[in-house]
């Protein structure tokens, strides 16, 4: 009996037992649930394979990335859907960006008046569920805007419609190559001469105007070349014919629907990022920077954002992880994402339910763990150092 | 020379210059201080304009309140058609819950408030008393919800729907998913090897997939991981798969707290003999709880925003209700209306939680600032 009671007083060996009682007892749960798995799929005559990925979805897909027709495999819709994933969250990304720090910026911004719209904006928007905001943005898209033969144009060359988004599309011909060529030779010389005028700088002090030369140089050096191979872009312009338009690049409502929601809704979240991160540097930072007599440019730029930097980027990476995460909500509008056509449509075709939840969640999970695995790496990175 | 002669330190003081105080001065310094700072101002100023004149105009104003149908609406006037609220403000708040039987919903409702009383506010009078009342609150709610017992009519979940099902989703949820969260952080931590890496192996994968492949889950899957022939209610399903997900964002949150605990707190501890248990209970969790409230009712807020999801897999929630409401030809088209109004139900019921949450944290600041 004492033996038995030595071994629970000693932490190590309390430690092992305790550790030997959970794993028997998670085996016995997953064996537990092996079986109830085997008998269910018995009664029902079901079995598991992956081998329904190779035949034909015969269904449609509106939106594709890459050729799809409705005898192609479940795998290719699955890669069509994990595109589309893609692309409204390459969108989505854009906007919340943009609009977050916007937002985030103008919430510390001396005006009491700009500052209030943007609190205000922030608690309108993050305070109602994103599919709210999803299915909002498309009953307005599919329920307000005109029909195409009416379709509200800007300049005659975008038009807005019930249908989707109709703007310009830039065609390429012969000459073009000209212009990337010289936009990759302006983005070698901008990488020189930044390097150059740091050297410099680190030498003998003297500074150059390096954000502006670049930028223009960036820009005009193309343009110049556009000139020069005899204008190789042109755009088509959608056109009415019939009922709706034709030519063009079509952005169709539920895209549209979702890439604002999805940025409407996370630029709220951003913009309480950035305001924190910004507000979380020590004041000190910015007096001691005005005294040594920096401009207000200089103390943002070299100062302030540079520290901020590292308290925004990690939230921020999760934000945009959530906004991939919430783009599966496209199922409630009918935008074919990855769980709309491979968890949705091939689902209910095949009656796998075990095998295509599995790959769908396996794929969202290894974006996620990837992305985390690197945020990691960077916040070990950018970590400061203490003494 | 008309200028006074005054004794050394007898100067009266001399009034502020005219523009920096007063309403004038606050302008001034607030709204035109530069001029890109009047220019945002007059930006503001024209946006807002238009913003609110077509907010009242539509809302207000040109709105209709009842009519029969959308096309009776549009001939009396072209704002908002409120008529596909109005005449089924039932529904969306009930769901379809029997019309003689909704008292008791009423019921439920006010008397949460008094249960969540003692727990929310610790200053409230006869709190103790309260405290008993908020213990055994589950079961009165569950049995004047369902029915059964007691000679109240049994009422079956598929009618559950609306505001209701939102509150009974996200209140099962959130009072379940603290505890679990708790103990996830807690395993996260732990020195056990087995217990640390189970924990970790939970929290990356809940975390790591999109809530709506769960709810897939829960209402197509769940039945085949279990004996065969067991069936629960699929509300009992989706509160489950609710709380283990934002259990695992709970978890990490609390995780944030405790790791933010400096180390001392710890040795201290250790010096006065505490064992895990003691050592968690009165120094781990009330500071890490502390430090993490506003990461708590933000995974809260959360939690209630989706449980807009069930829609997905055909609960009725308010957004069911809604889309049911729209599916009805009579009020084919009236989307903006019908999701406005639920908006505007979460923002205010979000917005009390994330205040409360800020006047907590105030609270329990002992930081001398």
């Amino acid at each position: 009996m004492t033996f038995f009671s030595n071994i629970w007083r000693n932490e190590k060996s309390r430690e092992i037992i305790v550790q030997i009682l959970v794993l028997f007892f998670l085996g016995w749960f997953i064996s537990w649930l092996v079986m109830n798995v085997n008998a269910n799929f018995e009664a029902l005559g079901k079995d598991i394979s992956f081998e329904f990925l190779f035949i034909p979805a015969g269904y449609d897909i509106n939106q594709y990335l890459i050729d799809y027709n409705n005898r192609d495999s479940h795998l290719r819709a699955g890669i069509v859907g994990l595109l589309n994933t893609g692309l409204v969250a390459f969108f989505g990304i854009i906007l919340a960006t943009v609009l977050g720090v916007a937002l985030g910026i103008i919430r510390l911004s001396k005006n009491w008046l700009a500052s209030k719209i943007a609190y205000w904006y922030v608690e309108f928007t993050r305070n109602v569920p994103i599919l709210l905001h999803i299915l909002l943005w498309h009953g307005i898209i599919i329920n307000t805007l005109p029909h195409p033969r009416k379709a509200i144009s800007l300049g005659e060359v975008t038009f807005l419609s019930n249908r989707g988004f109709y703007i310009p599309k830039p065609l390429t011909e012969s000459g073009i190559e000209l212009v990337y060529l010289f936009f990759i030779i302006a983005i070698i010389f901008s990488i020189l001469f930044t390097k150059h005028c740091k050297r410099k700088q680190d030498l003998t002090g003297t500074q150059y105007p390096v954000f502006w030369i670049n930028f223009s140089v960036i820009c005009f050096l193309p343009l110049i070349a556009f000139f020069l191979s005899g204008m190789p872009i042109s755009l088509e312009i959608p056109a009415l014919k019939g009922f709706n338009f034709r030519g063009g690049m079509h952005m169709s409502p539920e895209l549209a629907a979702l890439t604002f929601a999805l940025g409407i809704y996370t630029a709220a979240f951003i913009a309480e990022i950035v305001r924190a991160g910004i507000l979380a540097i020590d004041k000190g930072q910015r007096e001691a920077a005005e005294s040594i007599g920096l401009k207000p440019s200089k103390v943002m730029n070299l100062v302030i954002l540079p520290q901020a930097r590292r308290v925004i980027i990690p939230p921020l990476t999760s934000q945009y992880l959530n906004l991939t995460k919430n783009s599966s909500l496209a199922i409630a509008i009918g935008y074919m994402d990855l769980v709309a056509t491979l968890g949705g449509i091939s689902l209910n075709q095949t009656g796998r339910e075990m095998e295509t939840m599995l790959i769908v969640m396996l794929i969202y999970l290894s974006v996620s763990l990837s992305i985390s695995a690197f945020m990691n790496w960077y916040n070990s990175k950018v970590k400061l150092v203490g003494r | 020379m008309s200028e006074k002669i005054y004794k050394p330190g007898s100067y009266p003081d001399l009034p502020p210059p005219p523009g920096t105080v007063g309403v004038y001065g606050w302008i001034r310094q607030n709204l035109f201080s530069s001029v890109s700072n009047s220019l945002l101002t007059i930006i503001s100023i024209v946006l807002l304009y238009y913003l609110i004149d077509g907010i009242i105009g539509w809302f207000f104003l040109d709105a209709v309140f009842d009519a029969e149908s959308k096309i009776a609406c549009r001939k009396i006037d072209d704002g908002a058609c409120w008529a596909v609220i109005t005449r089924r403000v039932g529904q969306f708040v009930y769901g379809f819950y029997p019309e003689a039987e909704r008292w008791r919903i009423d019921i439920t409702f006010i008397t949460m408030f008094l249960a969540f009383a003692p727990l929310l506010y610790p200053d409230i009078p006869k709190r103790k008393w309260l405290l008993y009342f908020s213990v055994f609150y589950p079961f009165f709610a569950f049995v004047l919800i369902m029915g059964g017992y007691f000679g109240l009519q049994k009422i079956e979940y598929s009618l559950f729907g609306g505001f209701m099902l939102t509150v009974i989703l996200g209140v099962c949820g959130i009072v379940c998913s603290l505890p679990l969260g708790i103990l996830l952080a807690l395993g996260r931590q732990s020195n056990l090897t087995v217990v640390r890496t189970l924990s970790v192996c939970f929290i990356e994968f809940m975390r790591g997939v999109p809530l709506i492949t769960l709810l897939f889950v829960a209402s197509s899957m769940l039945n085949y991981f279990l004996p065969p022939g067991t069936n629960f209610s699929i509300l009992v399903r989706v509160i489950i798969m609710f709380t283990f997900f934002s259990a695992a964002y709970i978890a990490e949150v609390i995780r944030g707290g405790i790791q933010a605990i400096p180390k001392g707190q710890y040795e201290a501890a250790d010096a006065l003999g505490m064992n895990y248990w003691q050592k968690t209970r009165f120094i781990t969790l009330p500071q890490a709880l502390k430090i993490s409230i506003p990461g708590i009712v933000n995974t809260f807020i959360g939690l209630y925003k989706d449980t807009t999801l069930v829609v997905v897999i055909g609960l009725l929630d308010p957004l069911g209700i809604g889309r049911a409401a729209l599916a009805d030809t009579k009020w084919n088209g009236l989307s903006t209306e019908t999701y406005l109004f639920v908006a505007l139900f979460f923002f205010v019921s979000c917005f009390a939680m994330s205040r409360y949450s800020l006047w907590l944290e105030n609270k329990l600041n002992t930081d001398k600032k």
